[in-house]
């Protein structure tokens, strides 16, 4: 963090056709407990139709919802990441409004004191670094779904009661590049905490996005708009760049900017109207009767402060700092908590950090399609990796004969060491007998040996990969190189 | 044995030394139910099976499974219709829910259960136990056995009939602001309000979640008594219910008053009082110093705002409760020819103004009100202000006396039909009772009188939160002052 928050570079304003933008974001995370906020259904993705509904998430009669402690770990957990204050003392509240898929009439969040308030993240833009504030974090359910098929709706009340985490965003960002960059960013968090597979495609992350518009030298911001159901960081950089300019051909034409909620279609890239304001709900919350306020002590707090692992920015840092790699290297390595754990490992067990960087950054992306989830289950274990590169430091073997052996390690699930006794891959580092071998290649080569002499220095490469080819590449290049020196002198 | 006379830990060793079987006493019950009930309305669901599961409990009537523990083995009992009752269907007498079967027991109806208790069917009530007469009910009026012109109260007035007729050993009803302790007062039988988070609120239809407390409704105070041990105690699926201990209740009940410190409230002094209850009242007050009690006058400035803060408060949370009635995943859906043509709004309109009677509605549109942005500060927030003042009166008013003594109701049972049409002096019924449920302390009726015209008066008691023990012990000396208790009604 204090790297970056030496960086005194901030990202300047963009300006669209004389308008700037302001965006904030509403991000829904969630949370991925084994059972539901207030109840002990599953929660599982893919579970039949309503498998996972019991009389309390179907809103039955007399049911009473009853907190899920892992809801409130997780949520302390992510409020610390995004640097928020932790309230001592939080109120659920009800949230009340009509629709099918929401079983009780009501959902059950938090409005007036919620779990987390006042925090703030840093993101990064082409080398530039800016801070976005978090207005608040709230515990809360999700509801079910509605599929509209024909004539029907169907209910499915799987999702009813699902733990969400919604973290609001202050009015910070202006550009959508911005905004997709922080949706990113809390994706990151959210994965490295392990609270939230991060998966945007099955909803288990969901962006809104508030845009307004306004001319450049005008203090006050224009209307917001709200844009939901957009399901890719690409969309939230798509959605915000047709919204902007719609908005501002509003202006432009003398019109007046309506308050209200716009979906993103992504097949079209345009936005269209859901509901305006004039349609808006009046909620009417109020504290839930059925939950007591969730009170939160100091050592609770403290005792999840241990439990937080090291986050991307700080990783960054450390990677770039103590391990001397290059930002490049640093940021590719850190960006998934999978890769930036297996990296340490490897950099833990050969101590060549850059070495370490540079097999996962091509071979090992590579071999798992850059599928972090995939390194789980990697035949090459760090440690594996690990002797492979210390085989080279010490000279055992070549770069060169190491790729090899990487590849027959995923072929044949051995270690390195095993692998380059079985096949004799040793490089040779004995003078004797290499000075044999150089002495059979240049007698072979009397011609290109003259020429040397006479001035073609450039031959000396075509006696290197003679010899090479002579030892199956096992010869140690150092060693051949200083021989050659030697006998051609 | 007098089965009317006797009282629950009489029949429970009848049982268990099987001078009467399950079934016998069952069947006693079950027979004058199917001979009276039709004249008074107090059961709107039977439960024919009880004969049954009365035999299966005389088959297995032994020392492993009738131990002492097990309060109410073989005992059969009446449960309002609030309670879900897993199998048994659970209507809140509204037309909304007239279909649903739960496939669970309220936590209630499962202790009883566990102790070995058997369930006669389901008592009639107000709608969503809103009313205190139990003439919202869907299902029609339940009628007072002292006087079938009038009612028995409400919203538990089947639960006090049936207690009163003798159609079941012991009944349970839900107390919101006063809904057992009124009708008990009106049917002369004891009804006990526990205190906010003693008993488990799981499976009982929510009205207002931080008012509503089961209880139960008995010929005794012994009776009320082994009642609250069985229903008593924390329950995980209840996150408002207490830790605190349950005592045994029963144990050891007080026959004198020495010592006990009785606070009366002077806020509570009116001419709007009937002089016959106020006569009873002044009876209890009497025999209470006859007995040894010290008699202190206390004051509670803000119970006059009781009845305000109580319909704003129930309602409002009455508005979010009830939304969950909507026609789509249970209960009553309205007969839609062509569902594809109806909009959204038109489905849940049609099936909830159908499905909810007027008391209801009136009371989700005034809680709606209540809740919306612009009037929340000034009445929800402003009421739920007063509700903590008002508590904090009480805590201070109880650390000089142990009790405090007041009359139920400002009069006997009224007439069918006399206040439906007149919701204010409806609700100003109430008055002595929705304090307790506001403040969140126990409270409980005593039968102590009758009426020139032959109608029960009841007195009423109330103790600081968890002092259930003490508020019973001080009924039950009172209770040996008076024989109105032991009055039984004859239907004719």
């Amino acid at each position: 963090m204090t790297d970056i928050q030496a960086q005194s570079q901030t990202i300047q304003a963009p300006i669209y056709r004389g308008f700037l933008a302001t965006i904030g974001i509403e991000i829904h995370v969630q949370l991925n407990t084994l059972s539901k906020i207030f109840c002990s259904d599953a929660t599982t993705f893919n579970s039949g139709d309503n498998e996972n509904v019991s009389p309390l998430t179907a809103g039955m009669p007399g049911t009473l919802p009853v907190l899920n402690e892992k809801v409130v770990e997780y949520s302390v957990k992510t409020g610390m990441a995004l640097n928020c204050e932790i309230r001592k003392k939080s109120i659920f509240a009800r949230k009340n409004y009509f629709y099918p898929d929401l079983p009780k009439g009501y959902q059950i969040s938090q409005y007036e004191e919620p779990i987390c308030e006042h925090g703030y993240i840093y993101i990064k833009l082409d080398d530039k670094v800016k801070k976005i504030s978090i207005t608040r974090a709230h515990m809360e359910e999700d509801a079910g779904k509605s599929n509209h098929s024909g004539e029907f709706t169907l209910l499915n009340y799987n999702r009813a009661g699902i733990p969400l985490l919604e973290i609001v965003s202050g009015p910070d960002m202006s550009s959508p590049k911005e905004a997709a960059e922080y949706a990113k960013t809390i994706r990151q968090i959210v994965r490295y905490l392990n609270v939230c597979d991060g998966n945007l495609e099955e909803g288990s992350l969901r962006c809104d996005c508030n845009v307004s518009v306004r001319k450049v030298g005008q203090e006050k911001l224009g209307t917001k708009v709200e844009l939901k159901n957009i399901n890719s960081f690409r969309f939230v950089e798509k959605a915000i760049e047709y919204e902007i300019e719609r908005q501002i051909d509003l202006v432009e034409r003398n019109e007046k900017i309506v308050q209200e909620t716009r979906l993103y279609d992504p097949d079209k890239n345009r936005t269209f109207s859901m509901r305006t304001k004039e349609d808006a709900q009046d909620y009417r919350y109020f504290p839930d009767p059925d939950l007591l306020p969730v009170i939160i002590s100091e050592s609770y707090i403290e005792a999840i402060r241990k439990t937080l692992p090291e986050l991307p920015t700080q990783r960054m840092s450390r990677l770039q700092a103590d391990h001397k790699l290059p930002e490049y290297d640093a940021a590719v390595l850190t960006a998934e908590k999978e890769i930036a754990d297996y990296y340490d490992e490897v950099a833990k067990f050969c101590g060549n950090y850059k070495a370490a960087s540079n097999w996962i950054m091509t071979d090992v992306m590579r071999e798992i399609n850059s599928d972090p989830s995939k390194l789980s289950g990697f035949i090459i274990t760090p440690a594996m990796l690990g002797e492979l590169i210390k085989m080279i430091d010490s000279q055992q073997i070549s770069g060169k004969i190491a790729k090899q052996v990487f590849a027959e390690m995923l072929l044949l699930k051995k270690s390195p060491s095993e692998i380059v006794k079985e096949k004799g891959l040793t490089q040779i580092t004995d003078t004797g007998a290499l000075e044999k071998v150089v002495d059979e290649v240049l007698a072979a080569n009397q011609n290109s040996v003259e020429e040397y002499k006479k001035g073609k220095t450039k031959l000396l490469g075509f006696f290197v990969g003679a010899i090479m080819k002579a030892t199956k590449g096992q010869a140690n290049p150092d060693l051949v190189n200083e021989l050659l020196k030697r006998k051609l002198s | 044995m007098e089965i009317e006379k006797a009282s629950l830990k009489e029949l429970s060793s009848a049982i268990k030394t099987k001078k009467i079987s399950c079934f016998e006493l069952a069947n006693i019950f079950l027979k004058r139910i199917h001979e009276v009930n039709s004249i008074l309305n107090a059961y709107i669901h039977v439960n024919e099976d009880v004969l049954n599961q009365a035999k299966q409990l005389d088959q297995n009537n032994n020392e492993k499974t009738n131990s002492k523990e097990r309060l109410l083995f073989g005992i059969p009992l009446g449960i309002k219709d609030m309670l879900c009752t897993k199998g048994i269907p659970t209507t809140a007498a509204s037309k909304i829910l007239q279909n649903f079967i739960p496939p669970y027991d309220a936590t209630v109806v499962k202790k009883i259960k566990d102790h070995g208790g058997l369930l006669l069917g389901k008592l009639n009530l107000d709608e969503f136990a809103m009313g205190s007469s139990n003439e919202t009910s869907y299902f029609g009026v339940c009628k007072n056995p002292w006087d079938l012109t009038r009612v028995a109260g409400g919203s538990s007035g089947g639960s006090a009939a049936a207690q009163a007729a003798h159609l079941a050993a012991a009944t349970i009803g839900t107390d919101t602001g006063g809904s057992i302790r009124q009708p008990a007062g009106f049917c002369n039988v004891v009804g006990l309000k526990p205190t906010y988070g003693r008993v488990s609120r799981f499976g009982i239809v929510a009205y207002a979640s931080s008012l509503d407390q089961a209880g139960p409704m008995t010929n005794s105070v012994e009776d009320a008594a082994v009642m609250l041990e069985v229903i008593s105690g924390q329950d995980p699926l209840d996150s408002t219910s207490s830790e605190k201990p349950v005592e045994k209740f029963s144990d050891n009940l007080a026959r004198d008053l020495k010592g006990i410190k009785i606070g009366i409230i002077k806020e509570f002094h009116s001419d709007k009082i009937d002089p016959e209850v106020t006569k009873t009242f002044n009876l209890a007050l009497e025999n209470a110093k006859k007995l040894g009690a010290e008699i202190i006058e206390i004051s509670i400035p803000m119970i006059e705002h009781s009845i305000p803060i109580y319909y704003l408060i129930a309602s409002s949370e009455a508005s979010s409760n009830l939304a969950r009635y909507d026609g789509v995943k249970y209960g009553y859906r309205s007969e839609f020819k062509d569902l594809s043509s109806i909009d959204l709004d038109k489905f849940y309109s049609q099936t909830r103004s159908e499905g909810f009677g007027d008391e209801v509605k009136r009371r989700i549109m005034l809680g709606t009100y209540c809740l919306s942005s612009g009037y929340f500060d000034a009445y929800y927030k402003k009421a739920c202000q007063v509700r903590r003042l008002l508590k904090n009166q009480f805590d201070e008013q109880f650390k000089s006396c142990d009790v405090i003594l007041s009359p139920v109701t400002t009069s006997p049972a009224f007439k069918i039909g006399e206040r439906i049409d007149d919701p204010l002096t409806m609700y100003l019924n109430d008055i002595f009772t929705v304090a307790t449920n506001l403040a969140g302390l126990p409270g409980m009726s005593l039968p102590y009188g009758f009426s020139k015209n032959n109608l029960p008066i009841g007195v009423q008691l109330m103790a600081a939160p968890f002092q259930e023990k003490k508020m019973l012990d001080v009924a039950n000396a009172l209770e040996m002052t008076t024989n109105a208790s032991k009055q039984m009604v004859t239907l004719s």
